[in-house]
């Protein structure tokens, strides 16, 4: 019963560099890689690149292979040239500067990257860096507020001295400002001479 | 012209004189709060108006309602609507100098329902609306990470695929649905409070605790950023995004017009819809900012400014959105018909590069005919361009689901972003400060809360209140609720009460008495166009609006979208009917806010009935104090 693993190809469509020709040395190249992934199987390690048959080649690029044992009278089982691949899927793919989905091998599924887990999520992080600014902002304006109104209560106590409250005010009698009524401080009455300028000088 | 004033006896008492007016100015320089200067009026104005319904909701009404002419309704009633209104409220907050509960308690005693109306009405929006803030935090803090979370599916447990659930729709949906929201299958199922969301959550009210902790002295600092920052970002995204493959085709399927739907009535009804919420109308916090201003503020230049900057938001957003959707589209059509070609190349393997978009239809027909068996085996997906440009664009699902995979596959997707979820937040926060004031200034009006108390403990209280009550959207059914909030709690209320405000000023204050309070406070009347929009035509399009609405709503059932893995269509979303006793919810959010404005006109009456039948009051009611030194009685 031959068991036959099937493998399709694509080309890479990225930069058209890569873009490279499928003829008999790739074909080589390829026959090596599996006989490479079956040599590292224990039991294996005689496999050689003649036990390495490909069939079926088609311009798309698509074979079916098969690998027989070193007496070339059967060939050996799907599922163990399967996990051996499977083993090797990176240096494969990197051989051919392919990855997992432009090389495809029919029934073996590519095992899935594990994802990086940071020790700490990174959005806790963030979070935390966030926050910790918000709460300095809050306390800071709380105690500009709280240093605010105690600026204002020692405020009013002074001026509670002051009789008159018409300081404050702009108050009106009979249309004339009462500000020469102030009481802070005399004002100087420029009409009267001072002292000083009835003496000429010497 | 129409003469009709209702009676208001005590109107003068009641409110200050223009004379007094220069005078009330100079003495509330110290005590009242005024703007730094008139950029932070506003952008604060500005960035109230401007939230995320420009973002969110315009582009989806703009696409689905006929292209380009959706702007046709839009700016017409952008003018016919929009603008009166937009004009009114300013003026009345900048004549009478008070919040929302101070100017109607002033324009008549019974009208103070109003402004109660509008105070509850602006709880319940602060209520959700600052979730959905939480959640564009929790995705901003998610966005420092690349390979972007929402990217890829998670593994499942062996390792040996990814979880089913993402399988099946993808990660955007699944981030969002099972990373973020963790959603239950019914609005029933509460669940517990995810504590993700919590942190986001409280975040999200610290944030606008430190911005509104002493009223618009803060705010007013906080407003240039906020108001500026998302017009940056959106000049950013445009570049970005004309620059990428695809967006010309999103602008076009955006703005190719369809004459035929403006014989819709729906079209004119959504336009007037849209138009009127997002101005942020009757929340009262506009009415309050105004009030803040100088009396010879010239309001009309003013709300002129204010409603253009809008609609011009609204037209730019709507660009900057569909070139991202488009370059979306394009790359899934893209993707899409890539599946297919290779099905096809695979299916007769056929050489590299020999099938490509555009003789796929040949080599289709050609394989068909060497080999008609094998043709009919094989699956061939249908790639639609226009399916793809119109799939589920508003709201949430915009924002969270489609622009986040748009973004995933920009080059430097984690900085992207970043810019986005910034700029949806600062949309958000500064609506949150027009909703805010729109609470405090009305609390602190019905002497709810001692005005000893200073007015960091004030603002410190309601944050905790709302977000203590904000808890019921972390829990698993949490996106139920605030859906249910956003469609009656910021809908219908709101457009009564906006009937009942031009209603108030132009018949119970009087629209003479109103143009002569703006010819003093600006220089000139208002001229013919305003008192025919005042008079008529804004409180009838207002009255129109409200009864489609009311018949339409009244008519459906009461269903809503669930995410259920276990639906047999998933991941579409199964459309599952309300249980019962969401009619009493829906009762509550949008019934009661309506009925206190009759009912506490009813109340004031019956306790005037009484009083009279109490004591004899036969002196006028206006208090007098003594006057020493020209001191005003305040």
């Amino acid at each position: 019963m031959r068991q036959n693993n099937s493998i399709t190809q694509e080309t890479q469509e990225g930069p058209r560099l890569r873009k490279y020709a499928w003829d008999t040395n790739e074909e080589y190249l390829f026959k090596a890689m599996v006989a490479f992934s079956m040599r590292k199987v224990p039991n294996r390690e005689t496999t050689e690149i003649s036990h390495v048959l490909l069939c079926n080649v088609t311009q798309r690029v698509s074979f079916w292979f098969v690998v027989t044992d070193p007496s070339k009278t059967h060939t050996l089982p799907a599922v163990e040239i399967q996990s051996a691949i499977r083993m090797n899927r990176n240096r494969i793919n990197n051989a051919f500067f392919l990855n997992d989905q432009t090389l495809e091998f029919l029934r073996i599924p590519s095992t899935l990257a594990p994802p990086t887990d940071p020790p700490v999520p990174i959005w806790i992080i963030i979070f935390g860096v966030i926050f910790c600014i918000v709460i300095v902002a809050t306390m800071l304006l709380i105690l500009s507020g709280i240093q605010q109104h105690r600026r204002k209560n020692e405020g009013p106590s002074e001026m509670e001295d002051t009789e008159d409250k018409c300081e404050n005010t702009i108050t009106v009698e009979n249309g004339i400002p009462c500000d020469p009524l102030d009481m802070k401080g005399g004002h100087i009455n420029d009409a009267f001479m001072t002292e000083d300028e009835r003496l000429t000088p010497l | 012209m129409v003469r009709l004033v209702l009676p208001n006896p005590g109107l003068e008492a009641r409110t200050p004189s223009l004379g007094q007016l220069e005078y009330i100015e100079e003495e509330e320089r110290s005590s009242r709060p005024k703007w730094d200067n008139k950029a932070q009026y506003m952008l604060t104005c500005v960035g109230f108006c401007v939230g995320l319904g420009n973002v969110w909701r315009f582009p989806y009404l703009c696409q689905s309602h006929g292209g380009g002419a959706f702007m046709i309704p839009f700016l017409i009633l952008l003018v016919l609507e929009g603008i009166p209104l937009l004009y009114l409220e300013f003026a009345i907050g900048q004549r009478l100098r008070k919040g929302s509960v101070g100017v109607w308690s002033a324009i008549h005693p019974a009208l103070k329902g109003v402004g109660i109306a509008s105070m509850f009405v602006s709880f319940m929006v602060s209520l959700y609306y600052n979730t959905i803030i939480a959640w564009v935090m929790w995705y901003f803090f998610n966005s420092f990470q690349d390979p972007l979370p929402w990217s890829q599916c998670p593994l499942n447990a062996n390792q040996t695929g990814y979880v089913e659930e993402c399988a099946r729709s993808s990660p955007v949906d699944y981030f969002w649905y099972r990373e973020t929201l963790n959603i239950s299958t019914s609005i029933n199922a509460s669940g517990s409070v995810q504590w993700w969301i919590l942190l986001s959550l409280t975040c999200a009210w610290s944030v606008l605790y430190v911005c509104v902790i002493r009223g618009i002295e803060t705010t007013g600092k906080a407003v240039y950023i906020t108001s500026t920052l998302p017009y940056i970002v959106l000049t950013i995204f445009l570049i970005r995004g004309l620059t990428l493959k695809g967006a010309t085709s999103g602008i076009v399927f955006l703005f190719t017009p369809n004459v035929t739907e403006l014989a819709n009535p729906v079209t004119w009804l959504d336009a007037g819809a849209q138009v009127f919420y997002s101005f942020s109308l009757a929340f009262g916090g506009l009415i309050s900012f105004s009030s803040y201003n100088s009396v010879h503020n010239n309001c009309e230049m003013d709300s002129l400014i204010v409603s253009v900057i809008n609609g011009f938001t609204s037209v730019y957003a709507a660009t900057v959105v569909y070139s991202i959707i488009g370059f979306r589209a394009t790359e899934r059509f893209d993707d899409c018909f890539s599946t297919n070609i290779l099905t096809l190349i695979n299916g007769f393997d056929l050489p590299e590069g020999n099938v490509t978009q555009e003789n796929f239809a040949e080599m289709q027909q050609w394989c068909n005919a060497s080999d008609p068996a094998a043709y009919a085996e094989l699956k061939f997906h249908t790639c639609d361009m226009k399916s793809f440009l119109s799939e589920g664009v508003e709201g949430t699902g915009l924002a969270f689901i489609v622009f986040t995979e748009a973004i995933t596959k920009m080059p430097l997707s984690p900085l992207w972003a970043v810019l986005f979820f910034i700029m949806l937040f600062c949309l958000g926060l500064s609506s949150m400060f027009g909703n805010m004031e729109g609470v405090l200034i009305p609390l602190q009006d019905l002497n709810v809360l001692p005005r000893k108390w200073p007015k960091e403990l004030l603002t410190g209280l309601i944050c905790l209140g709302t977000y203590l009550i904000a808890f019921i959207f972390t829990l698993n059914s949490g996106q139920y609720w605030l859906s249910l909030l956003d469609s009656y709690a910021g809908s219908i209320p709101l457009l009564i009460i906006a009937f009942f405000e031009m209603f108030s000023v132009v018949y119970v204050y009087g629209v003479d008495r109103f143009n002569r309070d703006i010819e003093f406070m600006i220089g000139h009347k208002p001229n013919l166009f305003w008192q025919v929009m005042w008079r008529v035509v804004s409180p009838l399009l207002m009255l129109v609006i409200f009864l489609f609405f009311l018949v339409i709503e009244v008519n459906e059932d009461l269903i809503y979208s669930v995410w259920d893995p276990a639906y047999e269509e998933f991941p579409k979303s199964k459309k599952v009917k309300y249980p019962p006793w969401v009619y009493a919810v829906v009762v509550l959010v949008a019934g009661v806010p309506c009925l206190i404005i009759p009912g506490f006109a009813v109340y004031k009456l019956i306790r005037n009935r009484c009083r009279r039948r109490g004591d004899r009051q036969g002196l006028v009611s206006a208090p007098s104090s003594a006057s020493v030194n020209g001191d005003l009685r305040s």
